[in-house]
């Protein structure tokens, strides 16, 4: 039993046990489920001891045991550098949804906490399947419970933002399957490890055609989740009417299940499909970044332009990867843990205005930084860190990622910046709105300051935000290890169009044109 | 030829689990002006116990395989697998029918007898080693059934459903019946095996195109049965009109009994010209699973909207009937047994909410069911979850492993087009879930009886078997292997 199974299997205990707990007690079950998802968490914490003095690329903690004899399917999980830290953000958030639903939560309380837990278990299987077919199981495990999420608790249209988001989703994922399926009938195994070695020296033989379907049948399935541009229009809806644990979890790990999928799936079986497809794909991306931010801008409610602003974010993830070079993934895995912290805060921080106002507009917010002072100050610690201002953690992962896309056609981080500027523009407009002026009368009286409980949400999340944007060294290793490993066999003998070669060239000076 | 007439006791063996029930269907008819008013229990008790004698009695059996009464029976797995799944459902609809019965007062024995007539057809039609015993057990098992359909004979809907059910079903049968007379002239025999090595004799070639006309006017008889398309307008009338528990028995008992024959036949007898028939059953398949899930859509009652899935679930079997590989069977066998368990619990959550004379039937009756009841609800939101293919359920890894059936045989399009019909099936399903769970509880919810304690078992015993399909597949999965090899 390694620690990674314990991982995956905690969460699925606790559920367990919040259904066997009785449902008038509900002080009862909050309390137990913080104990747990933030047990679990610690318990996670140990997963980074492999690579605590080294930053080894390969698969750790690895558990491959037949689960189902024909065809062979086996329970293959382990753990790499990419999927330690989505891993870890997910037990992290965890906790921290279960303090967020505290008392914002008080309709059948069991049910709630135990989709919560429920939801983690298949998040973190997610991270962790290296058979296809466990893959596409916890894929489809960690749509129910987000449904019920929705259109239980959510807002006035949770309905139809549910039913909305559970069929979109569905319908990628039963392409993949078709895929996941053919891919079985070509290599004879669902076991991604063995699939992507036969792919990589030859021995699994598919023609250019059946290699580009397979890749845009995966692809649709992931950019569907992502989302890219225009396969986005779920999860405004979504975000905006989910209750404010749904829109974090959604947010910060469910999106990140697509990238990871194009990641780690992807580009990796289908490196020509992917080169051939990546102009196309990374114009899309770039779309979606100014064209997020441009519709951000000119929202009324502020969950929807915070779910805006994610569409134009994980757009730059979308472009790091079909950048094809080093900085560019690792600006893009990065980039997924930046955005899993600071679009969690946003709405978390969201979801404490609302608790106090009862209102997502804008318009009936100003000035709030005079009754609420400290509320006001990690709101702004947390907006600047989703601008992208040095020193804070979106930097970094913006940074990789336009020094990436540079590395390949100089234009595209033009486009591309243009989505940070715009970012600053939406978010400085909409924290002065709220923010700055003269507070009425009533918005003083119901705006009382961060209590003890939200301080313990928000802090974590603060302190994570300055350490990695500063020490980003506690992170980045064991992501380059494992991207290079992703990188090496699909990066051979490609052209690169550099501008500023020689690292030691005299500034501004010397400019060496490579081809 | 003067074949041997005196069967040996070996024969009766295997005969064992169809004696067992036509004795003990007789036996409650004849027995019930003696007793006195405990009626229905004891019909519900000398029911079970013949069921779980007759199902003990097929596993006994599959431990002697082979053919029995100069050939006309064949005992094999694959005729285990589905006397053991058609016995199982009538077990199950026993104990979902007696509540019902009770609120209806109209429980008698003949309800009883003919689900143990009309099991007894399934179990011969799945044993069948020839076409006139196969035609025997499908008449005794529809008739069983028409009459069953129509059981409450005071309501207007009972008769219209059993009218509409008997006399399409007697045409279908007459088509089948004229297939089989044209195998017989051209083939000289009509054992399934005798006429596939006639087909495959070099020789004659010339025949092939009475044979395929027989193939056809066959496939008209068995569509109708498992209501696929173009042959399926009988079944949402007809589930909608009987009373709930007879469609619980309907929708899983005679679909997964015609299933069997159709695949015995097809497999066997007509695999020599499976180029012929593949096109009639794939766009059937095709057809099936579109009319199945977009009529669904738009339902209002809740028997009709699955009436209308289990023609879409019936698509996706044809898919692997429209595969013709082993795994095809294999793929057929399993998701029959998926779907005769979620849609046994589906319709036994109906019969248990319909009240007295079914009153609550509409997919609104159901609203805040997840909160009054929420075990009920629970239990139903699982068999939901397996109608849309959500993995850990058993409707998952059935169609999984029917669309891999399908890849295997090339068909890429069917498979791709049959998901995305199941994605689009979702809709639905999930509408009663958004009914149940995100709306306050309606007077139709509030007024609910507690469950039964037949119901209660009916429920939990098709959810743990749905799980278990769904977790651990290959319980069943490899029993359905080694069967469906049997049959070529």
């Amino acid at each position: 039993m390694t620690l990674l199974n314990t991982v995956i299997f905690l969460p699925l205990l606790a559920f367990l046990i919040i259904l066997v707990l009785p449902k008038d007690n509900a002080g009862l079950i909050r309390r137990f489920s913080l104990v747990a998802s933030a047990a679990i968490f610690l318990v996670s914490l140990g997963l980074i001891g492999p690579y605590w003095f080294q930053s080894p690329g390969k698969f750790v903690l690895e558990t491959d045991v037949p689960w189902i004899a024909s065809p062979s399917i086996h329970y293959h999980v382990a753990l790499d550098g990419i999927s330690l830290w989505l891993v870890i953000l997910t037990t992290l958030l965890t906790p921290i949804c279960v303090l967020v639903s505290w008392s914002y939560i008080d309709k059948y309380v069991k049910q709630f906490f135990a989709f919560l837990l429920l939801l983690e278990f298949g998040l973190v299987g997610v991270f962790c399947a290296f058979d296809f077919f466990l893959f596409y199981v916890f894929w489809e495990i960690s749509l129910v419970p987000m449904y019920f999420l929705i259109g239980i608790w959510g807002h006035e249209r949770r309905i139809y933002s549910a039913v909305k988001f559970f069929l979109y989703t569905m319908a990628g994922s039963v392409l993949m399957l078709v895929a996941i399926i053919y891919l079985y009938n070509a290599a004879g195994t669902f076991d991604y490890t063995r699939i992507l070695s036969g792919l990589q020296n030859g021995s699994i033989a598919l023609s250019s055609q059946e290699q580009l379907l397979l890749f845009l049948a995966f692809f649709i399935a992931f950019a569907i989740k992502v989302p890219l541009f225009p396969l986005h229009t779920w999860l405004p809806d979504a975000h905006v009417e989910a209750p404010t644990a749904g829109s974090v979890m959604l947010a910060s790990v469910m999106l990140k299940m697509g990238t990871y999928g194009l990641l780690r799936f992807c580009v990796p079986m289908f490196p020509n499909a992917a080169r051939t497809c990546s102009g196309w794909i990374v114009t899309l991306a770039i779309i979606g970044i100014v064209y997020g931010a441009l519709v951000a801008m000119v929202q009324p409610n502020m969950k929807k332009l915070v779910a805006y602003s994610s569409v134009s974010h994980l757009g730059f993830v979308v472009l790091g990867i079909f950048t094809f070079t080093q900085q560019g993934f690792d600006g893009a895995v990065y980039q997924m843990l930046n955005h899993g912290i600071s679009t969690g805060a946003l709405f978390i921080l969201v979801g404490f205005l609302y608790e106090r106002r009862h209102s997502l507009e804008i318009a009936s917010y100003g000035g709030v930084s005079t009754p609420a002072p400290r509320l006001s100050t990690v709101f702004m610690i947390t907006m600047l860190a989703s601008i992208g201002l040095p020193m804070l953690n979106n930097f970094i992962g913006e940074y990789l990622v336009l020094q990436g896309a540079a590395m390949v056609y100089f234009r595209w981080s033009v486009f591309a910046a243009l989505g940070v500027i715009l970012s600053a523009c939406y978010m400085l407009w909409l924290y002065q709105r709220v923010f700055f002026g003269k507070p009425s009368e009533e918005l003083s009286h119901h705006m009382p300051d961060l209590n003890f409980r939200e301080y313990a949400i928000i802090v974590p999340l603060i302190a994570l935000m300055l350490w990695m944007g500063t020490f980003t060294q506690s992170f980045i290793p064991p992501i380059s290890a494992s991207n290079a490993l992703i990188l090496g066999p699909i990066d051979a003998g490609r052209d690169i169009h550099v501008r500023n070669l020689q690292p030691h060239a005299v500034a501004g000076k010397e400019l060496a044109n490579a081809r | 030829m003067l074949a041997n007439y005196i069967p040996a006791a070996v024969d009766y063996l295997r005969l064992l689990p169809e004696i067992i029930m036509t004795v003990a269907g007789t036996l409650i008819m004849v027995v019930e002006p003696a007793l006195g008013e405990n009626k229905r229990t004891a019909f519900t008790s000398i029911s079970l116990i013949a069921f779980f004698a007759a199902l003990a009695a097929a596993v006994r059996a599959n431990s002697i395989p082979g053919t029995s009464f100069s050939n006309m029976l064949i005992v094999d797995g694959f005729a285990t697998f589905f006397r053991v799944l058609v016995i199982s459902v009538g077990i199950l609809s026993v104990l979902a029918s007696s509540q019902y019965l009770r609120i209806e007062h109209a429980a008698s024995a003949e309800y009883y007898a003919l689900l143990l007539f009309s099991v007894t057809g399934q179990c011969i039609m799945a044993a069948a080693n020839e076409l006139i015993m196969i035609f025997i057990g499908l008449e005794i098992s529809s008739i069983a059934t028409y009459i069953l359909a129509g059981y409450l004979r005071d309501d207007k809907r009972n008769n219209e459903a059993a009218l509409k059910y008997f006399l399409l079903g007697s045409f279908a049968t007459a088509f089948l019946l004229y297939g089989i007379a044209f195998i017989y002239g051209t083939t000289g025999s009509t054992n399934l095996a005798d006429i596939r090595n006639y087909m495959l004799t070099p020789g004659t070639e010339s025949n092939v195109i009475l044979a395929s006309t027989a193939a056809a006017l066959m496939f008209v008889g068995f569509a109708f049965k498992v209501s696929a398309a173009p042959f399926q307008i009988w079944a949402p009338d007809v589930y909608q009109g009987a009373p709930a528990p007879v469609t619980l028995f309907m929708s899983a008992g005679p679909k997964a009994a015609a299933f069997a024959v159709f695949l015995r036949v097809f497999m066997t007898a007509f695999l020599p010209i499976a180029t012929r028939w593949e096109p009639f059953v794939w766009s059937s398949a095709l057809l099936t699973m579109i009319i199945g899930n977009f009529a669904a859509l738009t339902q209002t009652n809740i028997k009709r909207m699955l009436a209308y899935s289990s023609i879409a679930h019936a698509g996706y079997v044809m898919v692997a009937v429209a595969a013709h590989n082993q795994i095809g069977i294999a793929a057929a066998m399993f998701y029959l047994a998926a779907y005769a368990l979620m849609n046994i619990g589906a319709f036994a959550v109906v019969t248990h909410f319909s009240r007295k004379g079914e009153a609550y039937v509409k997919i609104e009756d159901l609203a805040g069911l997840g909160w009054k009841q929420p075990v009920t609800a629970g239990l139903f939101a699982i068999f939901l979850l397996s109608l849309i293919g959500v993995p850990l359920t058993g409707g998952f890894f059935g169609k999984f492993y029917i669309f891999k059936a399908a890849l295997d045989a090339n068909l890429v399009w069917l498979a791709v087009l049959g998901l995305l019909n199941s994605a689009v099936a979702a809709y639905y399903y999930l509408r009663v879930l958004v009914v149940m769970y995100m709306q306050e509880p309606g007077q139709a919810t509030v007024s609910v009886q507690p469950l039964s304690p037949g119901i209660t078992t009916t429920l939990w015993a098709s959810a743990l078997g749905t799980l278990i399909l769904g977790i651990f597949p290959s319980i069943l999965l490899n029993f359905a292997q080694t069967s469906s090899a049997l049959v070529k």
